[in-house]
């Protein structure tokens, strides 16, 4: 990329953006282009040699090349890998609601609380709440699996719930906080004025008008809960492992040949639903990254 | 009379989980693995105070200071691999090209995956003789070696490539959103003082991201401090301990090794960065918001 051809792309969004003229190909033109459709090559790679390689035999990919088609596809991987891993699915299934709900109920409700009440000392509890979703997580482990085991909830999954519902809530405030911060005032003086107490106002009036920021939440905390993998090693207790810690296990512990095509198959079957978010909610997705990034 | 009173209480009631999450869980455990670090705690926690003993001996652990190492090596790479991919990435899409939309999704697609998942497949596509290798000496580049993830050298940068791969669509959605809040003016005002573009962009463009820079880096920084998922799922640490990183001797240290002791002295370690990049990043965020406050 020669600064040439960046010196004519700032063109488009200044001078010529509001006459709307045809743009022909020039060669800085083509320059972006070409940058783009390689990078995208560079995103798209590892996806693609997920699928072909997912449909081939062993036999194929041992003599084969990764970036070829399967010339004699098979659903035997897939039907293979969904045996090894379609327990730690129902797993993470079961986690990841509880998970969900409950952090998406405590994050809206301390966010009202925080833009509307202000009880006193609360916003330096929120400030250190804040500080928290930046701190290794290994500091907080193992005092937590001590209090757990002292409560006899550990290895199970109210344990692995209650982690989430720690971890995930300094981002689920800060979102319902910064939603609610833009509600007018006056809206809830009025309700105030109507004898509105605090619980009426939140389930009548604020509740209801949440929905925007409730399916941001609700994405970013299933994508959050469904890839962790360290949190559900630790808490989970054998009964319950979520996907993720499955899939390594069957990968990376499992000795003898390595079959790469049962492999790469349990692999989509594991990221397929936060792909699946992200590919239908799409803008929604960036919405929550933005609001729980920019603001945080 | 008495519900009345009681009502009084509830936005206090209602940030009851909130401060007990802060308190116990955040704080509280901050504590308790301060404190630890400070004792001979080997599998449980003990009341036997050594000094520093364990700070020492931790710095004289020859896999600590490796995994320092490989982090900062890491760290130093994936943070500037993912702001120059980022921002060129957001610059160019920035120049109203064709298929923004489509080319937004692809770039930022690896981020709904997690860390397991990605580990996994790079390792495949790393794999010396099937993967990319292997692809390329059968295109008749016999001689082509790429065999980075089983050099103990060379190990820690397949890491980079694969968590830059998942990480950079995050820099440039967040980046984008940076520059659609630039006044088009600038550029049009840059090009009539005959400043070339990529000048424009260097010095006028990026210093007005500032914040959007800061953000990032912080962002950025803190995945790098929690690395740890990739790892395991790419090397578990190999060959050998080349790849081994902080959090990785913490958790082996803690459910492994039996020596939370000096497990805990590692995570206090592993807080002072994130503690320091933290604080000045707060005072200038109340700055801000001081300054906001006097000019409403």
């Amino acid at each position: 990329m020669s600064h040439h051809s960046l010196q004519a792309i700032a063109l488009p969004t200044a001078a010529i953006a509001p006459i709307k003229r045809r743009r022909h190909f020039t060669p800085a033109r083509i320059g972006v282009y070409a940058f783009l459709f390689s990078a995208a090559l560079f995103f798209l790679l590892p996806l693609y040699v997920m699928i072909v390689t997912s449909f081939k035999p062993m036999l194929e990919i041992r003599s084969g090349n990764v970036f070829a088609l399967p010339a004699m596809a098979t659903l035997d991987p897939w039907r293979q890998a969904w045996g090894a891993v379609s327990q730690g699915f129902w797993n993470s299934v079961a986690i990841a609601v509880p998970s969900t709900v409950i952090p998406i109920l405590l994050g809206a409700i301390n966010g009202y609380a925080l833009s509307f009440w202000r009880p006193r000392g609360a916003n330096f509890l929120f400030g250190v709440l804040l500080a928290g979703a930046f701190i290794p997580v290994q500091v907080m482990i193992y005092p937590l699996v001590w209090m757990m085991a002292r409560a006899g909830v550990f290895g199970s999954l109210p344990a692995i719930v209650l982690v989430h519902v720690i971890f995930g809530m300094p981002l689920m405030t800060l979102l319902f906080r910064n939603y609610y911060a833009s509600v007018p005032h006056e809206l809830f003086q009025a309700a105030r004025i109507d004898g509105g107490g605090f619980w009426r106002i939140f389930l009548q009036v604020m509740l209801p008008m949440s929905l925007p920021i409730i399916v941001v939440a609700a994405i970013m905390q299933v994508t959050g809960v469904w890839n962790d993998y360290i949190l559900g090693l630790v808490f989970a207790g054998r009964e319950n492992l979520p996907m993720t810690v499955q899939l390594n296990n069957v990968i990376n512990t499992t000795t003898g040949t390595r079959l790469y095509n049962v492999n790469m198959a349990a692999t989509i079957l594991t990221a397929a639903l936060p792909l699946a978010i992200y590919f239908i909610s799409g803008r929604w997705f960036v919405r929550g990254i933005a609001a729980g990034a920019v603001k945080g | 009379m008495l519900a009345r009173r009681l009502a009084r209480f509830s936005p206090h009631v209602a940030l009851l989980p909130m401060a007990l999450t802060v308190l116990l869980a955040y704080i509280g455990g901050a504590l308790w693995t301060l404190r630890t670090s400070f004792t001979a705690a080997r599998t449980f926690p003990s009341e036997k105070f050594i000094g520093a003993a364990q700070y020492v001996r931790l710095f004289d652990n020859e896999r600590w200071l490796l995994s320092l190492h490989n982090l900062a090596v890491y760290g130093a790479l994936f943070i500037i691999a993912c702001m120059v991919l980022g921002f060129l990435l957001a610059v160019f899409i920035d120049q109203n090209v064709k298929g923004e939309g489509v080319l937004r999704t692809v770039f930022l697609y690896p981020y709904a995956m997690s860390f397991i998942a990605t580990g996994l497949v790079w390792q495949w596509l790393l794999a010396p003789g099937s993967g990319i290798e292997g692809a390329v000496r059968q295109m008749g580049f016999t001689g082509f070696s790429f065999d980075w993830i089983v050099h103990q050298d060379l190990v820690i940068y397949t890491v980079v490539i694969a968590t830059v791969w998942q990480a950079s669509g995050l820099v440039m959605a967040l980046m984008l959103a940076g520059l659609r809040g630039i006044d088009p003016e600038i550029y049009k005002a840059a090009r009539l003082d005959g400043i070339p573009a990529w000048r424009t962009y260097l010095q006028i463009v990026l210093p007005m991201l500032g914040p959007t820079v800061a953000t990032v880096f912080l962002l950025l920084t803190t995945a790098v401090v929690k690395l740890f998922d990739a790892v395991v799922a790419m090397t578990q640490g190999g060959p050998g301990i080349a790849s081994e990183v902080p959090a990785k001797f913490i958790m082996d240290h803690l459910f492994l090794r039996s020596n939370i002791g000096l497990a805990s002295a590692g995570a206090v370690t592993l807080l002072v960065p994130v503690l320091a990049l933290l604080a000045p990043y707060a005072y200038a965020r109340s700055r801000r918001a001081r300054a906001a406050g006097a000019h409403a």
